[in-house]
């Protein structure tokens, strides 16, 4: 049971592409991958820290007080990423610029505090905050990837002794699309991400009709929608 | 920079939904109606001028004589949330016809990444008071010239066929994407033609 905690965050209710969470501070981000990665770190961070918290304490803060309560404890959470950022990470730091602090107005942030950790034991919390921050760092990734390969025709990546960090795709190093590393490519990337991703919610519901109409109602089990996904490979 | 500067750089190079993506949830979430665009348009200018007032007032008055600035978020966004607390009970008061009108967006508000963002970069910038009143003030304007557009061209999509797996939210940031890149004719070159 505990496992489907994680698992959810990065399938069924992907915070970017199932309910479109915290999408403000993702966008600008996404440019490079190297972005993508320490946004990510970012965040997971903050979830995992600020809903033990708020599990812990969930039973000390009054109920009338309990979102201006929750608001301190992930502020407290960003600030120790901002400062750790600007020690260790500066060129990072830099690149993500006033999007660090804006974390705290991560709507999953919020969002997972108060529909679930303010509600859950400490276990149970802390999968949520795993699977959800995992989940949001593929998507972002996969934002970023997209946006970074087509747009200008490389990887970033960090840098490590020799290696610059720098991956160049030939072919398109030269003559990328350029428009998709501006602002409006990540609308438009966000935009075709989310009907594709509606489409196959929407092949996956057929089928699973499809397969419930065609098979008769002994087989309805194997037809459910927790086992639909795996159909997808056929 | 000059006032007028800060107003451009605001409203349109650097506007902040489309070019920033402060702001998106409001922006694709209230963005349905025209009516309702510009309620949340007039309720965003309200608060973020307020906002970026009070926050430089807490920063150069509490936060740099004690070096405390790295308070600075959690400071930030609880004055926000006390701000339009404040607003809110105020306008209800004072003005109910106008805490109708308003009133259902305040809350929403709150957790606006470009309330918090204007307050950031205002402080980032070096702006003084009023500098960081006129930029919450034109940060606001270009939201509400952003939400507005995109709600009147959503009203026309909802008359016209689109694919399915794109209705919705979908289409929405696809005229977003197409909106700023209209919005990218506005550049720095711009200010420097029309200021000099």
């Amino acid at each position: 049971m505990l496992y489907k905690e994680f698992t959810k965050g990065i399938f069924r209710e992907n915070p970017i592409f199932i309910i479109l969470l915290g999408l403000c501070p993702t966008l600008a981000v996404s440019t490079q991958v190297v972005n993508a990665l320490g946004m990510g770190a970012g965040v997971i961070f903050v979830l995992i820290g600020s809903e033990i918290f708020v599990s812990l304490l969930k039973d000390f803060i009054p109920e009338k007080i309990r979102i201006p309560s929750f608001i301190v404890i992930i502020a407290s959470f960003v600030t120790i990423v901002d400062l750790v950022m600007q020690a260790y990470a500066p060129s990072l730091s830099r690149s993500l610029g006033v999007f660090v602090q804006l974390i705290v107005v991560n709507c999953i942030i919020l969002g997972r505090a108060e529909a679930f950790a303010s509600k859950r034991r400490l276990g149970e919390s802390l999968l949520d905050a795993l699977g959800m921050g995992v989940g949001f760092t593929l998507g972002l990734l996969l934002i970023s990837a997209i946006r970074e390969i087509l747009g200008s025709g490389t990887i970033t990546l960090f840098a490590v002794g020799n290696f610059d960090g720098v991956i160049q795709i030939p072919g398109l190093s030269s003559q990328p699309a350029r428009v998709l590393a501006l602002a409006p490519g990540a609308l438009l990337v966000i935009g075709f991400l989310k009907a594709f991703f509606n489409w196959l919610e929407m092949r996956r519901e057929q089928r699973a009709a499809f397969a419930v109409a065609g098979r008769g109602s002994t087989s309805q089990l194997a037809a459910s929608p927790d086992t639909a996904p795996a159909g997808g490979a056929s | 920079m000059s006032y007028i500067g800060i107003i451009i750089t605001f409203v349109f190079i650097n506007n902040f939904i489309l070019t920033q993506f402060l702001g998106l949830c409001p922006f694709i979430g209230v963005s349905r109606k025209t009516d309702s665009a510009v309620g949340m348009g007039f309720a965003v200018i309200f608060v973020m001028s307020m906002a970026s007032l009070a926050t430089w007032a807490v920063y150069h008055w509490v936060l740099v004589p004690l070096h405390i600035e790295y308070l600075q978020t959690i400071s930030f966004i609880l004055i926000i949330a006390a701000l339009v607390q404040l607003v809110e009970m105020v306008i209800m008061k004072i003005s109910p016809p106008l805490y109708k009108a308003l009133g259902i967006y305040l809350p929403l508000i709150t957790t606006n990444c470009a309330v918090l963002g204007i307050a950031l970069i205002a402080v980032r910038s070096d702006y003084n008071a009023l500098e960081s009143f006129v930029a919450g003030i034109a940060a606001g304007l270009g939201f509400l010239l952003a939400i507005v557009v995109m709600s009147t061209i959503r009203e026309r999509l909802d008359r016209e066929w689109v694919p399915k797996p794109f209705r919705g939210v979908p289409i929405a940031f696809i005229t977003a994407g197409l909106m700023a890149l209209a919005f990218m004719a506005f550049d720095k070159a711009l200010l420097k033609n029309l200021l000099g």
